[in-house]
């Protein structure tokens, strides 16, 4: 099977679906893009692995970038090895890599058959929503080295970082799980039982009658005292901060309603209602559930360490060491590798530095530094290999102090903030009025009945309405937007989304697109053959506007330059056979001093310069609509860390009103969220970068912006795909819809409780009635609930 | 009568079945990765030599 030629003649990477430069480079009759892609096809091919091919077209990850050859020494050092290891034995080491390239059934297909590649490897076993593995090898014929560099060699770089120092992650909490399985047994077993209670039971059988109220009464133990109990710990956390939630009488129905049944059984005189209880108990767990689920291969929490490096080369007399970072001390001296990321504030000693901070900044392109000169942590070298003196700690650099900042540091409070709990309060003191009067009446006509009837008014009126109707359109929401790719950390954040009254955009990366430019030449034309030869010279540079070009521009053929020659932070001249070119800055190709302004590169054939290529930044496709839509209802800001070169362009964009700040830094950012918050605003904040972390902490709501989900975004409210940005407005719109619906079913929820309630003060509530009334009344919540939020998203065309 | 508490343990004890079968399979994690077992069940165990040289 041979790669598939396409019909404009574009060739495929056999590997990786690429496009092809060329066919110079082909195995086996099949054609890659790079000698990574065939490599990596030659270690498949002779480990008889090429069913990989076979399970999905290409499903390669493209490999032009080669990790560097000794990235995982630091694998070597037990330290690091023994909190990164999960279990070992004299024999065995168990180790989960986390592998964020894993995208199809291929990859688990290869993954697992990892012991062909590596005989060294005992079992892998690969879990595919979290991207992990779980890989046994055996320590004597292999390491943990090893096995990371096998991995890496089939394109699976595994990702380690400085979170995995840490503590190990806690285990999933299924407990919820396990409850909502014992109500359910339960509540099931209960109602069957209760038959004889609901249809009525031969005298001369009274005494079967007993043993089923017993069996019931035994059932709902495990219910009472495990399965109800996140109502109790929830409402006994909120009253200890003399705050009443909608958990509080919930527990209190539930108890009360046990201790009545209880005392009906125990004295002979009824059946309880358990069946009510336990359906309840059940209902409430299911909707919880659903609303608490939670996206396991994203994380909201991140910060900085799941994005800096676990450990670095520091140099001692010449030798490279690698170091876990924490070990870092002012006075090493790092050698910081092509691509790598600073992690420690230094000064540059030894190699021009030509660092993109666009994480940490949002500046758009890469910073030179010269010797002497003071570097930050979070930036990444882009050219070749430097040397830096560390003067502070990775925890006291600029960055990290940035996250450790004391405000960031109050506990998460509980969630109090809901209108659902104000109104479950109303509710609770008009339910606790209509009971005081009903005792009263009961206590001077026929004090016998007043029991039976105050316990039956909490019984029937606790308000599991509302709570189900507002656990269940929050989960509905939650999964309609998460099947829109818009992950939202948990159900206030649809309530916040709502309530947003100011936006605050971050531009690089956010309204533009940080792996696109658009590009436009000014000046004397260039022929065929000069744009040619532009595009080959700027092709071997590494510089991300060489880079834009190339790509700008596309290549046709290959050019020989006789001698090639960059000067970092000026440009790159090259010299073929009839001439020299230069590509670079203004001064260093016109001779002249100043600056034009904006993002240019000037070209230069011989000794004539003939024009320049315009940078602009590329706005997504759909921000100009989405704005417009936006500048109705929201007043919008947008925060840059880039210069001023946009502003023209974005007021244009923003209209007048807009505030445009540029320079920002990144706790200015901050302190400008926090200003808008001062004046009373709700503000919604989207950004991308580590740059944008505080600011997204700081907001009422903070949104990143990430071009796939599994790669890495600051800590956030929610998560958002690029290309889902378009649907933003849409999105908020869901979310206002989401407290109508809340209420129109609480509305709903009432009239049954009116119902109940007829019955309930008279004290003469049977089981029957209980039984029709609460099963039904939930029911039609849970429909019009999920109805109404999927019709809403319908329309809405989600 | 009291074959009909026979019938009601008979049908507690199976339900209970049910129940420990459900709290072992979340336990396990069967309903953690929903992609992986799907997929998995379509490997061969030794897939056909497709070695193309």
């Amino acid at each position: 099977m041979a790669s598939p030629v396409l019909t404009d003649g574009k060739i495929l990477c056999y590997h990786c679906g690429e496009t092809c430069l060329n066919t110079k480079i082909h195995s086996a009759e099949k054609n890659f893009c790079c000698e990574g892609c065939k490599m990596v096809f030659q270690i498949l091919n002779q480990s008889e692995l090429c069913e990989y091919y076979n399970l999905n077209e290409n499903p390669g990850i493209n490999q032009r970038m080669r990790v560097r050859k000794d990235k995982f020494a630091f694998l070597d050092d037990e330290k690091i090895q023994l909190q990164l290891i999960s279990f070992q034995d004299e024999k065995q080491v168990h180790i989960t890599f986390y592998l964020p390239q894993m995208h199809c059934s291929s990859c688990l297909y290869l993954l697992e058959n990892l012991h062909r590649l590596n005989p060294g490897v005992v079992s892998s076993k690969v879990n595919f929503t979290r991207k992990e593995a779980d890989i046994v090898f055996l320590k004597d014929k292999t390491s943990l080295r090893e096995v990371a560099e096998t991995l890496t060699g089939i394109g699976y770089e595994p990702y380690i970082s400085l979170n995995d120092l840490k503590e190990k992650r806690p285990a999933i909490d299924r407990s919820m799980v396990y409850q909502i399985g014992v109500a359910g047994f339960a509540f099931g077993n209960i109602m069957l039982m209760s038959f004889p209670e609901y249809l009525g039971i031969d005298a001369s059988e009274k005494g079967l009658l007993n043993v089923f109220r017993w069996a019931n009464f035994g059932l709902a133990i495990p219910v009472l005292l495990y399965s109800a109990l996140p109502f109790y710990i929830s409402s006994w956390k909120s009253l200890k901060h003399k705050f009443l939630n909608i958990d509080a009488p919930i527990a209190l129905a539930v108890i009360i309603t046990f201790i009545r049944s209880a005392f009906e059984v125990i004295s002979g005189t009824g059946g309880g209602y358990f069946d009510s209880m336990t359906g309840i108990v059940f209902f409430m767990l299911a909707g919880r559930i659903l609303q608490d689920k939670t996206y396991r291969q994203l994380s909201f929490e991140r910060d900085y360490t799941s994005y800096f490096p676990i450990a670095i080369s520091v140099l001692k007399d010449n030798k490279e060491i690698p170091t876990a970072l924490p070990d870092i001390k002012p006075g090493d001296t790092l050698l910081i590798h092509n691509e790598e990321l600073i992690p420690a504030d230094g000064i540059l000693t030894r190699g021009k530095a030509f660092i993109d901070y666009s994480f940490v900044t949002g500046e758009s392109l890469p910073v030179l530094k010269d010797m002497g000169e003071i570097v930050y942590a979070g930036g990444k070298q882009t050219e070749g290999n430097i040397e830096i003196l560390v003067v502070k700690e990775v925890t006291q650099s600029y960055l990290t102090k940035l996250w450790n900042r004391d405000e960031f540091k109050e506990q998460e409070e509980i969630n109090t903030r809901s209108f659902v709990h104000l109104l479950s309060r109303y509710f609770t003191f008009i339910l606790l009025g209509i009971a005081a009067i009903t005792a009263v009446y009961w206590q001077l006509h026929e004090p016998a009945r007043m029991w039976p009837a105050i316990t039956s008014i909490f019984i029937i009126a606790c308000p599991c309405a509302l709570f189900l109707s507002n656990t269940f359109t929050n989960g509905n929401i939650l999964r309609i937007l998460g099947r829109n790719h818009l992950y939202l950390r948990n159900a206030q954040t649809i309530e916040d989304m709502g309530r947003a009254t100011h936006i605050v955009f971050d531009k690089t990366g956010t309204l533009t697109s940080s792996r696109q430019q658009d590009i436009q030449y000014e000046g004397k034309p260039l022929s065929e053959n000069q744009l040619q030869q532009v595009a080959a010279l700027a092709d071997q540079s590494n510089h991300p506007l060489s880079k834009a070009l190339a790509h700008h521009i596309g290549r046709a053929r290959h050019i020989e330059f006789s001698r090639f020659n960059e000067l970092p932070g000026k440009g790159i001249e090259g010299e073929t056979e009839q001439e020299s070119i230069r590509l670079g800055s203004y001064s260093w190709v016109t001779g002249q001093t100043g600056h034009p302004g904006g993002t240019s590169v000037f070209v230069r054939f011989g000794d004539e310069v003939y024009g320049r290529f315009q940078f602009s930044n590329h706005y997504r496709e759909a921000i100009p609509d989405l704005i417009h839509d936006l500048r109705k209802e929201y007043r919008l800001s947008v925060l840059s860390g880039d210069n001023e070169a946009e502003q023209e362009t974005l007021q244009k964009l923003l209209g007048k009103k807009a505030t445009l700040l540029f320079h920002q830094k990144p706790e200015d950012k901050l302190r400008y969220i926090n200003f808008l918050q001062q004046k009373g605003e709700k503000v919604m904040m989207i950004g991308d970068g580590l740059n944008d972390a505080g600011a997204l902490k700081q907001s009422d709501i903070g949104i990143a912006v990430a071009e796939q989900t599994n790669n890495f975004t600051p800590s956030s409210d929610a998560i958002i795909e690029a290309k889902q940005l378009s649907r933003l407005t849409r999105f908020i719109r869901l979310c206002r819809a989401n407290r109508n619906i809340v209420v129109a079913s609480f509305v709903m929820s009432i009239v049954y409780n009116v119902i109940g309630l007829f019955f309930a003060v008279q004290g003469n509530l049977s089981p029957l009635i209980a039984a029709i009334l609460m099963p039904s009344s939930s029911l039609s919540i849970l429909l019009l609930t999920f109805g109404s939020s999927s019709l809403i998203a319908r329309q809405l065309k989600l | 009568m009291s074959v009909i508490i026979i019938l009601m343990i008979a049908s507690i004890s199976i339900a209970a079945l049910f129940l420990v079968a459900f709290l072992w399979g979340v336990k396990s994690g069967q309903f953690e990765d929903d992609f992986s077992p799907s997929s998995r069940i379509l490997f061969d165990d030794k897939p056909a030599p497709t070695k193309t040289v």
